[in-house]
């Protein structure tokens, strides 16, 4: 029993949700955020809900203080030394260009080329040292750089995956000299092949060190000079939470922290309503976060682009990120065709309706025209008391209707319609794509603007069931709250399956288990237990990409692997209809060639359940509606009732076309609808 | 048929995902790291009619932009009986191809019964036999020295495997067991592809879809064209060159004229060097996608179908080494002269529309094939393509190490090449120096550089741009030109013709260094900022020798500052100095 809190900062709002287990009470608070210092909104919105920080057990915080630094570009000043004869590593990339067509664009590697210097020393691919390390070139190294006003150094070495000797002989010569430099290796970062990429994460990792780790003290320093008394967790990329010692060396863990929590969220409420086969999405002013959960478990990914040039690769929930939300700008381009984002007007201005000087029509200047968002009730009172509804009609009038040849209400409904189907693209691309079937799955929505356009997408994906959590706004926060604590490994391996030595394997993995229970055990988190996920990065011998295959549990044999990889390979390619025609003969005679072991070391703590702390309302369906509202569907308007999401009674069932308004978003029940509210307060919407 | 823009919208979408998703499975599933890790494939969508496309993927190899309805339409001019369930392999460079590595398979798509488009997708192997690995012969005088040539025939035959093209095909590669992962890879590429345009088909109808393709095709060609209007009318000239085809040592003069007279554009390049006796021909499909590439470059929002293609006419006579006929050899006509098309069409529109220009990028993809045995291994080959830089532009300096402008392609990993290979990489750097001067300077190319561990190897080399740099423009200077450098057996070894060789016996210890153009320079260089100048500098991209006498910057060696006043001298009297020269 404890009183727990979740905080997830947001590019536009910042989300509180405290949670008194003695009690059974649940508070939620929504402020605007404080870009310039993330701390500020953090502690008002806290204050807000006068909260006594002394009685508070536990905090956990979703933050895009590292994204920021990178995307930025006010991180750390770093240094870096590498292996004579490949400085530019970081550089020259792997040969690429910005865009696909047009030969613009330069690359900024988050180095600068005067700040990366190069020592004598080599390591073959198979780990043999060629050429010693010549130490006083590391030391000369470290104090050129220093002299630069470098705050940290990155070593990183060609081939240090197969050997790190060098570089952590690096790394200690630096330390010596320097006690209080912050050193990163390649190897310790991530130790698998690639030079840039490894070098890169190691970068990035050093790079949004200083202001993760500035930012994370001032937190807690605020926090505890206002009477917390424990540690401060956060969450990471992975969906597991860290504490916050631990994030300030490993700061690249959190580049995805407020979008995995949300996904957390989602996995666990929809459990609770019984399912556990999601495509899930995180829909807000700007951007669209698309993930799919299997069998109760987001999908993991191994890395991302940060941006052109800045790859990372870390262990991280697989989220697909677009362009897409409620301030997403509608323009006609040079072709006649309507485009509906990626760029988007943001929180300033925001769209027309805002009244703040925005010019472009967004979708939510659309959706508000079609009668879908309450003009008298914004979101967080972001637009004052009500939105400029006659503003929005003449821009979506004069920039789309007329050079369309449609009406103001077709012009909005196109608007939407394009938006609606690059939504749906997105969630093709995560589903479809990857192998799997949409129908199997059920469709989570939340985010600000997500509900709007679950009824579509469902319809669209030919998805049997949406779920719309009871608080589609502050779900990241309350996947902040719930979270398990989770440490993910990686160790390269490299070698053909049938000469795999499978005592090494099995030692591998108990390495991963112990440092992962050693990390779990320098945390004071309450746990349950201690669940374990073994992996394996499997291919075809010759293929570069590989397929991430889960381990069966208990003693692996080299057909278990086998078996599972093949399982694996024929669900990510072979799902249309005619599989491999009649290839897999072919495809049988290749050998298999496994990469990397992967261990995920979870902390599982108590369950808490969402409907534990959602009151059941005493109303009727009848008492919940308060108002009838013309909303445009099919081409024309019709009247639809509105309904108070808190005074839906559970149980009830509402047909649409319908909406369900709630101080955080607002749910469109499409005509081909109908939603039941379930007990703990999801709204499940099936179509007719 | 009209179409309402919504529905067109959507069904944009559809057949843009289907041909997306069509290259992502050919990505992800191949065997040739060329296609995997270097993106060098594309996959697409052709009318049934006459092989014009559809839709290609967004993310497909630029080089493939006309080329696959060439093949798609030698296919449907020369295959009897097409069937259900048939995929047809082919490589031919004169029936709408590339070079022989780009192996293409061409699926027809039959809906409720009826042959309704083709399905294609093209991936470059590692191999496709001939007189080297890799098959960038440089000496070739003939194609059938450069590898297994095929028209179309039946890899599938209505579903079902055929074994004995297979049997051919495999016996006639290096490191053949490889290509069967390919293989597979294409088909089950265009097998979900076929699977997904019949969903696509099932839910808006056959009428409606082709009524979409219709319009896109009428849109992309209203687009290519206000964006040809904008291009002054008139006759724009521009001449660049070949260092040579690799036999004989002689420059091949690429001389377009450039007509734009209101929306259409005509593209001579008629007055072109004649056919080579190496290597370095083009076919007519690869010069014409270097013509679009480069519109497409300046104008990149155009999607790709038939449509943007219909403003051009062209006049590309076989008398021409650009529209080479069998049985010339043409291993450099996608890599290279392809680029080099690309050049002067950017050189000719730079002068019409200054505002959109760019100097030239490197213009080279520095093809590099070793093979070897590797002892206790056994055999490999190992093939790269090198970077460099591109030209400063309108908007930007130009790219360090961009890829080629044909193409997408990453290069691989250094480790990944060290695991796999007898080699050890002795440096990977910045090529200083190697960008033309200008008010935006052009990007560097890069030393690429590695030593033979263990076993005897044979490398080819064919490249280019070692005789003739990749050009400035607005008073931007040209950047430096290629050198690779062999140290075999202690000694330093050059090739003949400077970026092409081939079968260059490589021992242990033996050195190969190769070092790529940059590009060229867009602008007066002294227009340059000084705190831009000082910054190249403290990077070491240039020194402050070339700082004062090429950007007119002189900076303080102690304090590491700009000297204002010494500056603002060496760019006078700079200034002086070209009057003067003009005035002579």
């Amino acid at each position: 029993m404890g009183m727990l809190v979740g905080v997830d900062v947001g590019g536009t709002f910042t989300d509180v949700v405290v949670l008194d287990e003695g009690r059974r009470e649940l508070r939620i608070g929504k402020v605007a955020s404080t870009p310039d210092d993330q701390s500020s909104g953090f502690i008002t919105a806290l204050d807000d809900l006068h909260v006594s920080y002394s009685d508070i057990d536990l905090v956990t915080h979703g933050t895009t203080v590292a994204t920021n630094a990178v995307l930025e570009r006010d991180g750390g000043r770093c240094g870096l030394i590498a292996t004579r004869g490949f400085r530019d590593i970081l550089e020259l990339r792997r040969r690429d260009r910005p865009h696909m067509y047009g030969l613009t664009g330069t690359y900024e590697p988050l180095i600068p080329r005067d700040r990366r210097l190069e020592v004598t020393e080599r390591i073959a691919a198979e780990g043999a040292v060629l050429t010693p390390l010549c130490e006083d070139e590391v030391l000369e190294a470290g104090r050129l750089l220093l002299a630069q006003w470098s705050e940290a150094i990155v070593v990183s070495f060609m081939n240090s995956y197969a050997n790190p000797e060098h570089e952590l002989r690096a790394k200690e010569i630096l330390q010596a000299e320097w006690p209080d430099l912050y050193v990163v290796t390649s190897s310790e970062t991530l130790p698998v092949f690639r030079e840039f990429e490894r070098t890169s994460t190691a970068v990035v990792n050093a790079y949004v060190q200083p202001n993760v780790g500035q930012y994370l003290e001032r937190l807690e320093e605020r926090l505890h000079a206002r009477g917390y008394g424990s540690d401060l967790f956060i969450m990471q990329s992975n969906g597991g939470m860290m504490s916050s010692a631990a994030v300030r060396n490993l700061p690249l863990n959190t580049v995805l922290s407020g979008p995995a929590a949300g996904v957390i969220a989602a996995t666990r409420i929809a459990a609770e309503d019984g399912f556990a086969n999601l495509i899930t999405y995180d829909m807000g002013g700007t951007s669209l976060d698309v993930s799919l959960v299997q069998a109760g478990k987001p999908l993991p990914s191994s890395g991302m682009d940060l941006e052109f040039g800045i790859p990372l690769m870390v262990s991280m929930i697989d989220i697909h990120t677009i362009g897409a939300g409620g301030g997403s700008i509608a323009r006609i381009d040079q072709g006649g065709l309507l485009q509906v984002g990626p760029q988007s007007a943001g929180a300033e201005p925001g769209p027309v309706c805002y009244g703040k000087n925005g010019t472009a029509p967004t979708l939510t200047d659309a959706n508000l025209i079609l009668g879908r968002i309450n003009p008298r009730y914004p979101i967080a009172g972001v637009a004052g008391a009500s939105f400029d509804v006659a503003g929005a009609r003449s821009v979506i009038a004069e920039t789309i209707g007329r050079p369309l040849g449609l009406s103001t209400e077709e012009a909005a409904q196109a608007i939407v319609t394009v938006a609606n189907n690059r939504i749906a693209g997105s969630l093709r691309r995560v589903s479809i794509d990857k192998g799997h079937d949409p129908r199997e799955f059920a469709l989570f929505s939340f985010g600000g603007s997500g509900p709007l356009h679950a009824g579509f997408l469902l319809k669209e994906l030919s998805i049997g069931q949406g779920i719309v959590p009871y608080f589609p706004g502050i779900a990241s926060a309350w996947g902040c709250v719930i979270a398990d604590r989770q440490h993910d490994f990686v160790t390269m391996q490299n070698c053909l399956l049938d000469a795999l030595d499978l005592a090494e394997v099995e030692r591998i993995f108990a390495d991963h288990l112990a440092a992962g229970e050693e990390m779990l055990a320098g945390e004071r988190v309450p746990l349950e237990r201690v669940s374990v996920i073994r992996e394996a990065d499997i291919s075809y011998e010759g293929q570069t990409h590989v397929i991430r295959t889960s381990l069966p549990a208990g003693k692996l044999s080299h057909e278990t692997i086998a078996e599972s990889f093949r399982k694996a390979y024929l669900q990510h390619y072979g799902r249309v209809e005619e599989g491999f025609g009649g290839l897999e003969e072919l495809l049988a005679q290749i050998p298999i060639r496994l990469l990397n072991l992967r261990t995920a070391v979870i902390g599982v703590r108590a369950d808490v359940a969402l409907k534990d702390y959602v009151k059941a309302p005493d109303s009727t369906v009848a008492a919940a509606c308060k108002e009838e509202r013309a909303v445009y569907a099919d081409g024309e308007f019709v009247s639809c009732p509105v309904f108070e999401r808190a005074k839906l009674p559970w149980g009830a069932m509402l047909h649409g076309p319908a909406l369900i308004e709630q101080p955080d978003t607002t749910v469109w029940l499409e005509p081909w609808c109908r939603a039941t509210v379930a007990a703990g307060g999801s709204l499940l919407i099936e179509v007719t | 048929m009209t179409i309402d823009p919504i529905t067109l919208a959507v069904i944009r979408g559809g057949l843009e995902q289907i041909a997306d998703e069509m290259d992502a499975t050919l990505e992800r599933m191949a065997f040739s790291p060329v296609i995997s890790d270097g993106f060098d494939r594309a996959s697409g969508i052709y009318h049934v009619r006459d092989g014009e496309v559809i839709m290609q993927g967004p993310r497909g190899l630029p080089n493939f932009i006309c080329v696959m309805e060439f093949t798609v339409r030698s296919v449907i001019k020369l295959v009897k009986n097409i069937a259900d369930g048939d995929v047809y392999i082919i490589n031919d460079p004169y029936l709408g191809g590339t070079h022989l590595m780009d192996v293409k398979m061409v699926r027809p798509f039959f809906y409720k019964g009826k042959l309704t488009a083709f399905l294609a997708n093209s991936g470059h192997w590692p191999d496709i036999g001939g007189r080297v690995p890799g098959g960038f012969s440089t000496r070739a005088t003939e194609i059938y020295q450069e590898g297994l040539r095929l028209p179309p025939v039946r890899i599938m035959d209505k579903g079902a495997l055929n074994q004995d093209v297979l049997d051919i095909i495999l016996q006639n590669v290096r490191v053949s067991a490889e290509r069967q992962g390919d293989i597979i890879a294409k088909i089950t590429a265009l097998n979900l592809g076929a699977d997904r345009l019949t969903k696509l088909l099932d839910r808006y109808g056959e009428a409606t879809v082709f009524a979409a393709v219709d319009e896109m095709k009428a849109r992309s060609e209203r687009l290519m064209r206000s964006h040809i209007e904008t291009i002054p009318d008139g006759a724009y000239k521009f001449t660049d060159y070949i260092d040579s085809d690799g036999v004989d040592w002689e420059p091949l003069a690429l001389r377009l004229k450039l007509t734009v007279s209101g929306s259409d554009v005509h593209v001579d390049f008629s007055e072109s060097s004649p056919p080579c006796r190496g290597p370095l021909n083009s076919v007519f499909s690869t010069t014409l996608a270097g013509v679009f590439i480069a519109f497409k470059h300046t104008f990149p929002d155009v999607p790709i179908n038939a449509g943007c293609f219909a403003p051009f006419t062209v006049d590309i006579p076989t008398t021409t080494f650009l529209h080479a006929q069998p049985p010339r050899p043409v291993a450099g006509c996608a890599a290279e002269v392809c680029q080099r098309v690309i050049d002067v069409m950017l050189g000719a529109l730079g002068q019409a529309i200054p505002d959109n220009a760019y100097a030239a990028p490197m213009g080279t993809v520095t093809n590099l094939s070793v093979g070897g045995e590797n002892p206790g291994k056994g055999y490999y080959v190992f093939y790269s393509f090198i970077g460099g830089g591109y030209g400063g532009n309108f908007l930007t300096d130009g790219l360090i190490n961009g890829n080629p402008t044909i193409a997408v392609a990453r290069t691989q990993a250094l480790e990944i090449f060290e695991f796999r290979y007898p080699v050890l990489f002795t440096r990977y750097a910045i090529r200083e120096g190697s960008g033309g001067a200008g008010k935006r300077r052009g990007g560097y190319g890069v030393i690429f550089e590695f030593q033979i561990r263990s076993g005897d190897a044979s490398a080819s080399l064919l490249g280019e741009r070692g005789r003739f740099a990749p050009f400035g423009i607005l008073g931007g200077q040209s950047a430096r030109t290629a050198e690779h450098v062999f140290t075999l057996r202690g000694e330093e070894y050059r090739p003949e013709h400077i970026s092409k060789d081939e079968g260059v016996h490589m021992e242990p210890g033996d050195v190969l260094s190769l070092r790529t153009p940059g590009g060229g320079g867009y602008g007066d260089p002294f227009e340059r900022p000084p705190a831009l100048v000082l910054q190249d500098v403290r990077r070491g991209y240039y020194d402050r020798a070339t700082a004062a006498k090429e950007y007119g910057v002189a900076i303080d060696p102690e304090a590491w500052v700009v000297d204002a006043r010494a500056t603002r001298g060496l760019r006078a009297r700079g200034r002086k100095n070209e009057t003067a020269d003009s005035g002579e």
